[in-house]
């Protein structure tokens, strides 16, 4: 009987791949209809939001003060904690006395902020750490990036403890209740995947040219994955820990603060990371609307066709970011330590007064030797014409092979499935994406899944987002071709598993600006160009979702695979495989997500997808063309997600891994 | 209880003098203008923009101003300086952003400056190598010929040559000039000057013909020998009057007009700092000086804050006159 339901549900599924192949190919002799879509029902759904975005700007009013006020007023709160840490660290304070003279207190000098950040290392008893903070930091001083690498740091630190407070509030809220919950979801998925310039235009409207409005959009972009990380981590506390709680009579606050928060410490730490690296990724965009710092001199070497000075920017942004996410992780690791109490005031306190002492004495032989003070001028160096020179060499002596390679790819690749993905009618892609949700789930997933791709065709930017659709696919089917055989090798071999985590720690701090114009240089303006910027980033989480998934293999199957006489083999086939393929799956998902994310690159190589859109949104100035083609790409993003997701839960159930994994 | 607290001033004692360890203060005797307010002076991170603007910053700085330079769009500026988020503007070029400094300042919310004095040109741009391959050049009819043509190819324009362009939201025309004049080439479009930029460069490293969307004052035709395509020179009505010129039946069939450097500035700027728009009116510069400001920011790689401060260090008697 089973059988019989599933070969009749087979069968209605083939018959309607069938029908839909048969619209396509013939769909040229039916009702234009089908492949055009009628312009009577398109909804200008753009012009509808820039409309409201200019009534909430211009109009908005609340009686004692208009929206636009608020707003303003919410920036300004949210960027004050960030300006008295740039005080301290990057441009010092000016105060204005009595007589209307002026009192500047200059930042803390070089040696001192070096020797605060050491010392703090050496109190976390992390000598390697500490290590690693002196020569970064020294290269950032010796490299002129001291000024920048300070303002990026004082608002990065503001950005990501407003990101970790909200986003653990927003967690915990969405873990009480179901329905908040079912609400922030979707959210969080527009968040995470509109293209950052479809909300810029509305940020700067709101919060004005500064940092405010930079720091908004930071936040939009990287406090998501806290809050999800948050209420998961909640979900799975064990339910003996809460009896614990209740049974010594908690209250709802106590049981938040002493019992649930502490026990998901280590898990939110992942949301911790998370929230670094992303607002780090932010760091360049940003900086276009006026954040300042390593941002801004990545940002204008790119327009001034400076390799070099973009990579060593961009180098020191990796290593802040690696400094904030060790320096945090050890934080979280430090327990209470109960030791006998020392009343001697100078013992407790002598972390402090290192750092003090040391910052009277280099203040006090700074008024002789500017050297303690200001960073020598002839010890700056910098490697610009070292890069300058490597991508120069490739692009004259291998131009070549190079130019073979890119055509091949264009004309046999992306071309042709250019082509194809332009001629698919909407009607047929609507109907396609019904029939697969239906396949897998049922009716609500395939309605839900159709629907979203009909507000893509009803919007307008059809043949946009089906370029996107093109690009974004090929990308990340050769990031995982790419990406699951290494992430294997890796999870094999300890040694390639290390090399491996450093690259792809770098390539996913590194700012994807960075390599874009080297990128171009070498491969030219393009779809290709844009191709190998988008698989370069994109493959990070292949690699590791995969080597992860195999490594977290309990150890007992693998004995058990030798102990019935697997070869190497084998065991990868049969045993790891096979039980790694959710985690690998959760890869697949990630490269898309990772590859949506770059159409900003995409858009600023030149290619004529939504990014595009929201580029050309930017530069007109027009808030509701941006937020429109950013809602298609988060739409795109949550078909495939869904479709996935359905896909590798049903799979799992099917292999009987649910329970295992 | 009490040790806690006594613990706690302890720390407070020891924060507040590392506190003023650093009070390394410095007193200045400032001057005093009208308004403390902060005015926003826009850059944009080209380099001869910056100059300009820098210039102009460090100036009013003399003045005792608070200014603080803030990255915007070049394009994008202008609603910010309609609404006052942005104070002080960065130069619009007549070539690109024509109707939208017009539309700026006829909204009456953002002030018309007055001009520079640098003209500026943007057009086709090729590196001398090219000659070879389309012997005539300059003259635009050498592109009419199917084997320069092919040495401009790429696989995606293949047969036809490329002709490269800016991003799409500058506006360019060179898909209708190309149709009125018949041209073998098709336009591929850059997403960002800094994509045209590197295509252009890694191009003439590698002496591949290449035809592009360049513009003057710019690092790049400075930098490496070329020349624009000579048009059939543009007139009034050649963009909307289909009878104008070489085709008789389409617009567009000349060159791109060319124009000056405009200084915006939002208008409720004038009440509050009145000497500071005073002098932003004044603010001229010359092509020449332009071209060895640029030169020494692009060629000799100095920063472009330097440029500026070089250049006041040494012409105390032109700025002299605009602070006045």
């Amino acid at each position: 009987m089973k059988v019989l339901e599933i070969s009749t549900r087979n069968n209605f599924f083939f018959l309607s791949l069938i029908l839909i192949f048969f619209l396509y190919f013939f769909s040229n002799s039916f009702f234009s209809w089908i492949i055009e879509f009628p312009d009577l029902l398109k909804i200008p759904i753009a012009k509808y939001i820039t409309i409201f975005v200019k009534w909430l700007i211009e109009d908005a009013d609340f009686g004692l003060f208009t929206f636009k006020q608020l707003t303003r007023a919410i920036g300004s709160l949210l960027d004050a904690p960030s300006l008295f840490l740039k005080g301290f660290l990057a441009n010092g304070f000016e105060f204005e006395m009595a007589n209307g003279d002026i009192l500047y207190i200059p930042p803390l000098s070089w040696m001192s902020v070096i020797f605060i950040f050491v010392t703090t290392a050496i109190w976390l008893k992390d000598y390697t750490l500490a290590f690693f903070i002196a020569i970064s930091l020294l290269y950032v001083a010796f490299f002129d990036l001291w000024e920048s690498t300070m303002t990026t740091f004082s608002s990065i630190i503001v950005a990501v403890i407003i990101g970790i407070i909200i986003g653990t509030i927003l967690g915990i809220i969405s873990y009480k209740s179901r329905n908040i919950n079912s609400i922030l979801t979707p959210i969080f998925d527009f968040m995470q995947t509109m293209p950052v310039f479809a909300y810029l235009v509305p940020a700067l409207m709101l919060f004005g040219y500064g940092p405010a409005a930079a720091l908004i959009v930071t936040l939009i972009y990287a406090m998501p994955p806290m809050a999800r990380i948050t209420k998961n981590a909640l979900d799975q506390v064990d339910s003996e820990v809460v009896e614990l709680g209740k049974m010594v009579g908690c209250s709802t606050l106590q049981m938040l603060y002493r019992v649930l928060l502490p026990s998901i410490r280590p898990r939110m730490m992942l949301g911790v990371n998370q929230v670094i690296m992303l607002t780090l990724n932010m760091v360049i965009i940003a900086s276009m609307i006026g954040a300042g710092g390593l941002g801004y001199d990545v940002w204008q070497s790119l327009k001034q066709l400076r390799i070099g000075q973009g990579f060593e920017a961009g180098i020191a942004i990796t290593l802040v970011a690696i400094i904030l996410d060790r320096l945090s992780q050890k934080i979280a690791e430090q327990r209470p330590v109960y030791r006998e109490q020392k009343t001697n005031f100078f013992k407790k306190n002598i972390y402090l007064i290192t750092i003090f002492i040391f910052i009277t004495i280099t203040w006090a032989c700074g008024n002789w030797f500017s050297f303690f003070y200001d960073i020598p001028e002839n010890l700056i160096v910098s490697s610009g014409r070292f890069w300058d020179g490597i991508i120069d060499y490739i692009n004259i002596n291998y131009h070549g092979p190079i130019r073979l390679v890119r055509d091949f790819f264009y004309i046999y690749l992306l071309k042709p499935f250019k082509i194809f993905m332009i001629s698919v009618p909407w009607f047929v892609v609507v109907l396609l994406v019904f029939t697969i949700g239906l396949r897998i789930q049922g009716l609500a997933l395939g309605i839900k899944c159709s629907m979203l791709v009909l507000f893509i065709a009803m919007s307008g930017f059809w043949e946009k987002a089906m370029i996107t659709v093109y690009l974004i696919g090929v990308c990340v089917l050769l990031a995982n071709l790419i990406g699951i055989p290494i992430g294997i090798i890796a999870s094999q071999n300890d040694r390639v598993h290390k090399v491996t985590q450093v690259i792809i720690d770098t390539f996913q701090t590194l700012p994807a600006f960075v390599y874009l114009i080297p990128v171009i240089m070498i491969f030219s303006v393009g779809d290709f160009s844009a191709m190998i910027a988008v698989v370069l980033y994109a493959i990070v989480p292949a690699i590791r979702y995969t080597d992860n998934g195999i490594r977290q293999i309990p150890t007992s199957y693998l004995d058990a695979a030798v102990s019935v006489g697997c070869t190497k083999f084998q065991i990868l086939r049969r045993v790891q495989l096979p039980l790694s393929l959710p985690d690998i799956m959760l890869g697949v998902n990630q490269t898309l997500m990772m590859g949506l994310s770059m159409l900003v690159i995409t858009a600023l190589v030149g290619t004529r997808d939504l990014g595009q859109e929201t580029l050309i949104a930017l530069s007109k100035v027009d808030p509701g063309r941006g937020i429109t083609a950013g809602i298609c790409v988060a739409f795109i993003a949550i078909v495939v997600d869904r479709l996935i997701n359905a896909w590798s839960q049903k799979r799992k159930k099917e292999l009987g891994l649910m329970n295992n994994v | 209880m009490k040790k806690t607290i006594n613990n706690f001033l302890k720390s407070y004692l020891i924060i507040s003098l590392l506190f003023f360890s650093f009070l390394v203060g410095s007193i200045a005797k400032a001057a005093t203008p009208e308004s403390k307010d902060t005015i926003k002076v826009v850059i944009m991170g080209y380099s001869g923009d910056n100059i300009i603007m820098q210039i102009y910053g460090e100036l009013i700085s003399k003045l005792g101003y608070n200014i603080e330079y803030t990255p915007a769009d070049y394009i994008g500026q202008f609603a910010g300086l309609k609404s006052g988020d942005l104070h002080i503007g960065s130069p619009g070029w007549d070539t690109t952003a024509k109707d939208v400094m017009a539309d700026a300042w006829g909204s009456g919310t953002v002030l018309n400056m007055g001009n520079i004095g640098i003209s500026v040109f943007e057009d086709w741009w090729y590196p001398l190598y090219v000659k070879d391959k389309c012997p005539g050049l300059p003259n635009w009819e050498a592109l009419l010929d199917a084997e320069c043509a092919k040495s401009l190819s790429t696989a995606e324009t293949s047969p036809k040559g490329r002709f490269l362009e800016g991003p799409i939201e500058w506006g360019g025309t060179g898909n209708l000039r190309i149709e009125a004049l018949g041209l073998p080439l098709e336009v591929i479009n850059a997403g960002s000057d800094a994509a045209l930029g590197a295509d252009i460069v890694a191009a003439v490293k590698r002496k591949q013909p290449i035809i592009a969307w360049t513009w003057q004052p710019y690092w790049l035709p400075a930098m490496y020998p070329g020349e624009f395509v000579a048009w059939p020179e543009y007139g009034d009505g050649c963009y909307d009057d289909a009878s104008w010129g070489p085709n008789p039946d389409k617009t567009h069939d000349c060159g791109n007009p060319t124009g000056y450097m405009w200084k915006s500035a939002w208008a409720g700027g004038e009440s509050i700092w009145p000497k500071a728009y005073d002098v932003w009116k004044k603010f001229t510069l010359d092509e020449k000086t332009m071209g060895d400001l640029v030169y020494k920011s692009d060629i000799d790689g100095t920063d472009t804050m330097d440029v500026a401060k070089d250049w006041i260090a040494e012409n105390e008697s032109i700025w002299g006159e605009w602070l006045k």
